[in-house]
C-alpha cells in the first residue's frame, strides 16, 4: 500500500482496520532511508531494530485497540532533541559521543502517545545556520535539487519528509530553523508561540527565542502533531500554563471574514520575482476564500536581523559555555592546566560558525559594550514586538514570505555571513515577537518550492492552521513530491 | 575598524577559545563588519523603552520544593570524559 499521499489520520484509520501494519510503515520508511540517504543526508542515526521493535508492540496494541493517534507511526526528531539512550550530538564535534540520558519533553510526548522514533536528523551545529552546512555530520541536501541547500537549522527535519524517509518530524526554531527548511523543501512547519511546547532537553541556543516545532507533509498532519507536543511542563519554568485548543477540531474553519494583513516591509525590491508572484497568487485565493485583505506596517523590520544577532549570539555565548570538557563531551588536553583544557577542548569541538557566534555574542556581553549592544538590541526587540501587538490589534493574521529567495546553492552564501544571516530577514522579526508562525508550501519556482508564512497572534496557532489548511484545500502544491 | 585584533584575542579568552592565527585573523574582518551591521540600531531613540528579556511576559516561577529523586551518579558521569571514583576529574587547578 502507497501511504505518500495519505495523512497519518487515515494512515491511523488504515493501520486500525488493518490494511496496514505499524512494521510495514517502519519497515517502508527505513527502506527509504537506505535508498536516498546517501544523497540527501538527512539521517545522523538510524535507529533501525529498534523502531522495528517499537513498531511490533504498536500492532500488538493497534490489535488489541489500544493505543492513541500516533500509535505505529513513524516519525524522526532533529539531533537537538535528547533521547535516552541514543546518541545525541546537535551536529557538533563535541558531542559526537554524547548518549542522551533522559528524554526532552517534546519527544516524550510523541513516544508515549507511540509514536515510533526512526532516528535522530542532521541539523546546523548547535542550531546555527541557515542552509545546513554547519554540521560536522556534513551537509544536507535537498531533494529536489541535490546541488542546492536544504535550508536550516532544522534542514534534516525537513529533507527527511521531502524524501518520503518519515512521516512527521520534530525540529526547533530560533530564527526560522523550522520555517526556512520546511519552505525549502515544499513541506509543512510550524514554529509556535514561545512557551507553547516546552524546552526540556532540547539542547539550547539562545533560549528567549527557541521553540520546538513540528514539520508534516500537510497541514492535517502539523495540526496533529503540535497538539501532541503542545502543553504546559512543569520542567521547564517558560512553557506557559495556558489550555492547547483541539487543533484538528477546528481545522476546517476557514477564512470567511477574517482580516489578513499584508506587512508592506516585506514586500520589497530584493524579494525574488517567483516568490513574489506565487505569494501574491495566494493572497487571491484567500480573497476568494472571503477573506479581507489589509495592508498593515511593522515599521521596524529593517532592524530585526541586527537586534537578532545581538541577542541570540549573547544568549549562545552563554549557554554554550557548558561544553567545557569536564562532565559531557570530547576533551582535548595537551600540556597546561584546567584552563588550557578547556580552550583546546573548545577550539576542537566547535566549527567556524559556532565559534563566530560565540565571539560576537561575548564581545557583545563584555565589559564596556553591554549598554552599547546587548540592551540596545532588547529595547529594540520591545519595538518589533509591539509592532506585531499593534498589527494584531487590526488583523487576525498576517501573510508574508518565507524567505526572499527559494532554496540557493551549497557554497553560495557560505563565504559571507552577512549575506548568510540576511536570508533570515522575514523569520527572524517572529522569533524576535515571540508569537507563532508557519510555513507552507504555495507555488514552485523552476522545480523548487515556495514558502509561504502565515503570522498569529500570541497563542493562536488554531487560525494559522486553519487559513493553512482552507489555502491547501483549494490548490495541490503539497502534494508535490521530488523525483528522488 | 570597529573591532582591533588585540580585541578580538582577548574575546577569545573570555570565550575561552583557543584560535589559530588564521581563525583570529578572519575573525577580527567578520566580526568587523558585523559589528559595522549592528551599528543600524543606532539610528533608533530608545529612550525610555523598557527592554523585552523576554518575549512573553512572565514573574518568577515558583514550585512546592517538593524531593524527587534525580538522575543519579551513574548516569550523570556516563558521558563524562574522564571519571573516577563517582568524580568528574579535571587537570590540576592548584600546584
Amino acid at each position: 500500500m502507497s501511504f505518500s499521499q495519505m495523512s497519518i489520520r487515515q494512515l491511523q484509520q488504515a493501520l486500525r482496520d488493518g490494511k496496514t501494519s505499524s512494521v510495514a510503515l517502519t519497515q517502508a520508511c527505513l527502506e527509504r532511508i537506505a535508498a536516498t540517504d546517501e544523497q540527501i543526508n538527512a539521517f545522523v542515526t538510524v535507529c533501525g531494530d529498534e523502531a522495528l521493535a517499537a513498531a511490533a508492540e504498536a500492532d500488538r496494541q493497534i490489535a488489541a485497540g489500544q493505543g492513541g493517534p500516533l500509535t505505529g507511526i513513524p516519525i524522526a526528531v532533529k539531533d537537538i532533541f535528547n533521547t535516552a539512550g541514543v546518541r545525541t550530538s546537535c551536529g557538533s564535534r563535541i558531542l559526537e559521543n554524547y548518549i542522551a540520558p533522559y528524554d526532552a519533553t517534546a519527544f516524550a510526548r510523541l513516544r508515549e502517545q507511540g509514536a515510533i522514533l526512526l532516528g535522530k536528523l542532521n541539523m546546523d551545529e548547535f542550531a546555527m545556520g541557515s542552509s545546513n552546512e554547519n554540521s560536522a555530520n556534513g551537509p544536507v541536501r535537498n531533494p529536489w535539487d541535490l546541488e542546492r541547500v536544504p535550508g536550516g537549522s532544522s534542514g534534516g527535519s525537513a529533507a527527511a519528509l521531502a524524501s518520503g524517509q518519515a512521516l512527521a518530524t520534530l525540529g526547533t526554531d530560533t530564527g526560522g530553523s523550522i520555517r526556512q527548511p520546511a519552505s525549502f523543501c515544499g513541506v509543512v512547519g510550524v514554529k509556535p508561540t514561545y512557551g507553547r511546547v516546552s524546552r526540556y532537553g532540547v539542547i539550547a541556543y539562545a533560549s528567549s527565542l527557541d521553540q520546538v516545532g513540528p514539520l508534516a507533509r500537510c497541514v492535517e498532519d502539523a495540526a496533529l502533531m503540535l497538539g501532541a507536543v503542545a502543553g504546559y511542563d512543569p520542567a521547564d519554568s517558560t512553557s506557559v500554563d495556558c489550555p492547547v485548543p483541539d487543533y484538528l477540531a477546528s481545522l476546517e474553519a476557514g477564512v470567511k471574514g477574517k482580516k489578513i494583513g499584508l506587512p508592506r516591509e516585506y514586500f520589497i525590491a530584493g524579494l525574488d520575482p517567483a516568490v513574489k508572484q506565487a505569494v501574491e497568487a495566494a493572497i487571491e485565493i484567500y480573497r476568494n476564500l472571503g477573506a479581507e485583505i489589509v495592508e498593515v506596517s511593522l515599521p521596524h523590520t529593517d532592524y530585526a536581523v541586527a537586534c537578532y544577532y545581538l541577542i541570540a549570539t549573547a544568549e549562545a555565548s552563554s549557554n554554550l559555555a557548558r561544553y567545557d570538557g569536564v562532565r559531557f563531551g570530547v576533551r582535548h588536553q595537551g600540556e597546561g592546566g584546567l584552563v588550557q583544557m578547556y580552550e583546546q577542548s573548545r577550539a576542537a569541538g566547535f566549527g567556524d560558525e559556532v565559534k563566530r557566534r560565540i565571539m560576537l555574542g561575548t564581545y557583545a556581553l563584555s565589559s564596556g559594550y553591554y549598554d552599547a549592544y546587548y540592551l540596545k538590541a532588547q529595547k529594540v526587540r520591545t519595538l518589533i514586538r509591539d509592532d506585531f501587538l499593534k498589527a494584531f490589534e487590526q488583523v487576525d493574521l498576517l501573510l508574508t514570505p518565507v524567505s526572499p529567495t527559494a532554496a540557493f546553492k551549497l557554497g553560495e552564501k557560505t563565504a559571507d555571513p552577512l549575506q548568510m544571516y540576511l536570508s533570515d530577514i522575514f523569520t527572524i522579526p517572529v522569533n524576535l515577537a515571540g508569537t507563532c508562525a508557519l510555513s507552507l508550501p504555495c507555488g514552485q519556482d523552476s522545480e523548487l518550492p515556495i514558502g509561504l508564512q502565515l503570522i498569529g497572534k500570541p497563542f493562536d496557532e488554531a487560525t494559522i492552521l486553519q487559513a493553512a489548511r482552507a489555502f491547501e484545500a483549494e490548490t495541490e502544491w503539497h502534494k508535490k513530491t521530488p523525483n528522488i | 575598524m570597529k573591532i582591533t585584533r588585540e580585541e578580538v584575542e582577548h574575546v577569545a579568552r573570555l570565550s575561552r577559545l583557543a584560535l589559530d592565527e588564521a581563525e583570529i585573523e578572519a575573525l577580527t574582518g567578520q566580526m568587523d563588519t558585523l559589528l559595522g551591521y549592528v551599528e543600524k540600531l543606532d539610528q533608533l531613540d530608545t529612550e525610555g523603552i523598557v527592554p523585552t528579556a523576554h518575549a512573553v511576559p512572565m514573574e518568577n516561577a515558583f514550585r512546592p520544593d517538593d524531593v524527587k529523586p534525580s538522575i543519579g551518579l551513574e548516569r550523570a558521569l556516563q558521558n563524562a570524559p574522564h571519571s573516577e571514583e563517582g568524580c568528574f576529574v579535571v587537570p590540576k587547578v592548584i600546584e
